[in-house]
């Protein structure tokens, strides 16, 4: 892996592509959702880590 | 886009944030709060199984779920040049459960046979290029049959000079509250079955969840990021869901039991690669354990491909591996000296696979000529865990901006 470079705004071009964005996307929505039923684990992937269901 | 015109001098006097005077003032141009994105997604998940809790770990657990969400984000500028987002998310979601029909076989009342969840939120965030911070706030309320919930989260998050790092902090608070509905032959007497009309009284109590989130985004080059993730939880109420029975190995029967309280710690490495011209590989890995005793491993692989400028298909796949939380034991195992004890599989050992592909289409012009609307993508995904429980999730997604 290559150590971190400073990249100028001008050469984003990929770093700002849609599909880079650093979060689940949004049709990931209830997919995440049916992982806090049916798994145990949670958090620390953009969706909930407890609370506001009768989940695990 | 019709635009909806609101008051920035509203929105100014409800916003209490500090903020340090500008030595260049923009001229002040009085801009309405406009629609920035209008995202409607619609889902459909089914699943089948052998392992319901709602009968001490066998029966079935068939189950579907049809999920609606309206997510709406409107976007202003303020006279110091600050952006404010405000987002609101609507969400429905209707399903059906066959162990429902179990909690009480003789009258249709239960939880889970067949209900209606509505969640909506409300999130507000203002962003100061200048001192490259983000602050916001946001409220949830969650209603179903037996469960109702009441959500904050504050957010705060600031960017590096160059805009290639990002730090953020999240903190929020879930205050819920459950209907504790009991299977039928376990009712006390005088005890009510949760059923509309039945004057018979019912507990309820509390379930609450505090949050912290810490993270951490890094531009590594030209073509990689990454984001990581400490996200901490306590939950602390009743754990337990209320309706899942317990067989001992002597045959006598209860109620599932939990300790009231759980801490939970998931780490998230989120890596983005951007390979070639074509393929991006978005790769993510979590690490959890908490202090019930599980622990677990998920990894999740997606390489978008775009086949031309405004069609792409993604590819995914997500393995995860969990351990058993140490008050799990299947159907007539539990000892009468276990102090907690639970059947409930969803917390038991196992691994699962999920896998499946998306098709996401954006033609410049907008779809079917309408240039409001940006992007469709539709996303199916099998879903199979260890213990023998299969599902399938299949969702739309339309995008309008």
């Amino acid at each position: 892996m290559t150590s971190c470079v400073t990249v100028k705004e001008y050469q984003k071009s990929r770093i700002n592509d849609a599909e880079m964005e650093l979060s689940a996307r949004k049709s990931e929505k209830f997919e995440q959702n049916f992982y806090l039923y049916r798994e145990g684990a949670a958090g620390a992937n953009g969706g909930k880590s407890g609370g506001g269901c009768g989940c695990n | 886009m019709k635009k909806i015109c609101l008051s920035v001098g509203l929105l100014l006097s409800l916003m209490k944030f500090g903020y340090a005077q500008s030595s260049e003032k923009p001229a002040y141009e009085k801009r309405k709060l406009k629609v920035e994105e209008i995202n409607l997604v619609s889902s459909y998940y089914q699943q089948d199984g052998n392992n319901s809790a709602v009968t001490g770990g066998i029966g079935s657990e068939k189950l579907t779920d049809l999920a609606q969400s309206f997510d709406l984000v409107l976007k202003t500028t303020d006279r110091r040049n600050r952006q404010h987002t405000l987002a609101f998310d609507f969400n429905i979601d209707h399903y059906t459960s066959a162990s429902s029909d179990k909690i009480d076989p003789l009258t249709v009342s239960s939880a889970s046979r067949s209900d209606t969840h509505v969640y909506p939120s409300i999130s507000w965030n203002v962003h100061n290029d200048e001192k490259r911070t983000t602050k916001g706030m946001s409220f949830a309320y969650s209603t179903e049959y037996d469960y109702k919930s009441y959500g904050i989260n504050l957010n705060w998050a600031k960017a590096s000079a160059d805009n290639n790092r990002e730090v953020s902090l999240k903190a929020g608070a879930f205050f819920d509250t459950w209907t504790v509905i009991l299977p039928a032959e376990l009712r006390p007497d005088g005890y009510g079955s949760g059923a509309h009309g039945d004057t018979d009284p019912v507990d309820h109590k509390p379930r609450n969840s505090y949050n912290l989130s810490l993270s951490l985004s890094q531009v590594i080059n030209k073509r990689l990021q990454l984001l990581f993730t400490v996200e901490p939880a306590v939950q602390q109420g009743l754990l337990s869901t209320p309706f899942h029975r317990i067989y001992f190995k002597d045959g006598s029967e209860t109620v599932e039991r939990l300790p009231g309280s759980r801490l939970k710690l998931p780490i998230g490495l989120r890596l983005h690669y951007f390979a070639g011209d074509r393929v991006i590989l978005r790769t993510f890995y979590r690490y959890y354990i908490d202090d019930w005793g599980m622990q677990a491993h998920t990894i999740n692989l997606e390489a978008p491909i775009k086949l031309t400028s405004f069609v792409s298909v993604s590819p995914f796949y997500r393995f995860s591996h969990q351990t058993a939380v140490r008050y799990f034991a299947p159907y007539g195992q539990h000892a009468l000296t276990d102090r907690y004890f639970t059947s409930d599989y969803d917390i038991s050992g196992f691994n699962s696979q999920f896998l499946g592909t998306g098709l996401r289409m954006a033609p410049p012009g907008g779809l079917f000529g309408i240039g409001h609307w940006q992007s469709i993508e539709l996303r199916y995904g099998h879903y199979i865990r260890s213990t023998g429980m299969v599902a399938n999730n299949i969702t739309l997604l339309a995008k309008l901006k």
